[in-house]
């Protein structure tokens, strides 16, 4: 399959779900034509609802949806929606209203636009909030799998799309499941976790340290929250070391997560490749170059953790 | 009995229940609390379809107090109406009660929305009042908004919205809007911190039907509800002029008492006036009202602990 942006993955895989099930509904606040949902409003217009810039307000109306048995999709860019945190928190997480919040152009791939557009710190919020799941798939045919489980999961659900185009990662029969990561390549010396947008590079990084004798096992992590604490803790085990690669804030995102969770259960070192800082506007490939995300930056971070 | 004095005994019931609960809990919000409950009491007994015994029937009608520091008010009404028994409302924010200090849906079946961090509850009841619409339900929707919480910018979005949401199929003409206009915030009146006036003009050019009662007028609150029913093709707002405190003199219309709970004396004073007894006919009163004599009592016995 050629490279696919999730948020287009999702698009399509909407109008799919919407046909099978008339619960599925869209909210938008003015960015449709950029989350991908236009073509679901246009299909099914009695089913889409464009509140204006007002994501607060979209949150909200979703919730009450959700509590009429609807199943809505609210949609904005990464930063915006959930930078309405209250709203989530209360009228979303604590009412367990069924949501599915939909975050596009998460992270510093977005480039030009720079950083007000930028979802970097988005699962961080989400993490600290109990009821809401977190999934961020890496390529076309996970994005749709795991809009398929969204539809059918009852609860809260963040999903984390990129703007950019994935390549294919996940290997021929892969299902979603909640909870349960995939080992994309086996390795020895390193546990490499990359979620989302950085599962390619994380993966083209280890072939290039398998030319230098480095073995890395690479994990696509696609479900947040929970972890898969079980895989996390066996490849940790064997492997004694522990990279994670996301284009997030490497506070608080899959990062932590994974080490908080082997603090716990296994200590084990664990270097955090991600976003320090803000973002900032640029070619996307010269900000992952930049914040060392792109298949050298993570080769080099990874032969240094080994040799610390 | 006319259904106006039975409602206005039920109102001033849930008054007495409210200073109790309060009381009890030691801390929350009395002031909200019985400027609000006339309101409730007019939508709860006699209009709203529910059925305690089925909170999750789906064409139930929804009560969404956004304001929801205001909930003791609620607590009494669901008691009343058989969601829970009476004697658990002096449970209120107490430990593993269900009757938290502001609404939880989840924990109490019968709450439509957890409220309390204000701004939230309009837009919860615009998604309900949609949802509805769209499986052709006959339930209405009521939301209630503080004044001093359409301070907050979420309640602009969605009073922008709401007109035309929906719309040309679906118009949220099932949803009703009250504000319970009290003019009193916590820090001090409303007009103090950041007026909300002219109130009326604000909601009407946002393109709503608004209509201004006397919120302690039972007929007047029935009245401008039949009149919300029937207007079709969007919601209707009603600004309804209320007393913070109202009915218990020395929390009428005074700042301190949006979040202090009354002391056992003073609840003792206050259910008193409510019931409207002067001082010399207490004892009497009480020798012959052995209900609300348990009460007194109880609350007395808080007062020696």
């Amino acid at each position: 399959m050629p490279a696919k942006a999730s948020r287009a993955a999702f698009g399509e895989a909407l109008i799919e779900l919407g046909a099978r099930d008339e619960r599925v509904v869209t909210l938008d606040a003015d960015l449709s034509k950029s989350t991908m949902t236009m073509n679901f409003a246009k299909k099914y217009p009695g089913r889409a609802f464009n509140l204006g810039i007002a994501e607060s307000h979209m949150i909200g109306v979703g919730a009450g949806l959700a509590l009429t048995g609807r199943i809505p999709f609210v949609c904005s860019f990464a930063c915006f929606v959930v930078g309405r945190f209250e709203t989530i928190r209360i009228s979303v997480a604590y009412t367990n209203a069924n949501v599915k919040i939909v975050g596009t152009h998460s992270g510093i791939a977005i480039g030009e636009d720079g950083y007000s557009q930028m979802g970097l710190e988005d699962i961080a919020c989400l993490r600290a909030l109990p009821n809401v799941t977190i999934v961020q798939p890496a390529d076309e045919m996970e994005t749709k799998q795991v809009i398929a489980w969204a539809v059918e999961h009852p609860g809260p659900v963040y999903l984390r799309l990129t703007r950019q185009n994935l390549e294919e990662v996940s290997p021929d029969g892969y299902r979603f499941q909640l909870g349960r990561w995939v080992t994309l390549r086996p390795g020895t010396d390193v546990t490499v976790i990359a979620s989302g947008g950085t599962v390619f590079n994380a993966l083209e990084a280890a072939k290039r340290l398998q030319t230098e004798g480095v073995s890395a096992e690479v994990i696509n992590a696609a479900s947040i929250k929970p972890l898969d604490e079980e895989m996390l803790v066996r490849s940790a085990t064997r492997t004694r070391h522990v990279v994670t690669v996301e284009d997030h804030s490497i506070a608080g995102g899959l990062g932590g997560a994974v080490a908080e969770a082997l603090g716990e259960m296994l200590p084990t070192p664990v270097k955090r490749l991600g976003v320090i800082g803000f973002g900032e506007s640029g070619d996307p490939k010269g900000l992952y170059a930049k914040h060392g995300l792109d298949v050298e930056g993570i080769a080099r971070s990874i032969k240094k953790f080994l040799n610390r | 009995m006319t259904a106006d004095g039975k409602l206005d005994a039920i109102a001033r019931a849930c008054r007495v229940q409210i200073i109790r609960m309060l009381t009890h809990a030691g801390s929350g919000h009395p002031g909200g609390s019985l400027s609000v409950i006339d309101l409730l009491v007019t939508i709860a007994f006699g209009r709203l379809r529910h059925d305690p015994k089925r909170p999750d029937w789906p064409d139930r009608d929804r009560l969404v107090l956004s304001k929801g520091h205001a909930v003791p008010a609620l607590y009494t009404v669901m008691a009343r109406a058989g969601y829970f028994p009476e004697a658990q409302l002096i449970t209120l924010r107490k430990l593993g009660s269900p009757l938290q200090g502001h609404p939880d849906r989840v924990a109490l079946p019968g709450i439509e929305a957890a409220t309390g961090s204000l701004g939230q509850g309009l837009s919860i009841a615009c998604g309900l009042a949609l949802g509805l619409k769209l499986a052709s339900s006959p339930a209405r929707v009521y939301c209630i908004l503080g004044d001093g919480e359409i301070q907050e910018g979420q309640v602009w979005e969605a009073a922008m919205t709401a007109p035309k949401l929906g719309q040309p199929d679906h118009p949220l003409d099932n949803l009703t809007v009250i504000v319970d206009y009290n003019r009193i915030q916590l820090d001090d009146f409303t007009a103090r911190i950041c007026d909300l006036e002219p109130l009326v003009a604000k909601w009407q050019a946002f393109g709503w039907p608004v209509i201004e009662i006397d919120g302690h007028d039972l007929a007047q609150i029935d009245k401008a509800l039949d009149q919300a029913e029937a207007t079709h093709g969007g919601p209707t707002l009603i600004v309804a002029h209320t007393v913070k405190g109202k009915g218990v003199s020395f929390m009428e219309n005074n700042p301190e008492w949006h979040g202090k709970s009354p002391k056992p004396e003073e609840a003792v004073a206050a259910i008193r006036e409510i019931l409207g007894v002067t001082e010399a006919a207490w004892p009497d009163y009480l020798a012959t009202d052995t209900a609300t004599r348990a009460i007194v009592d109880e609350l007395r016995a808080l007062g020696k602990k």
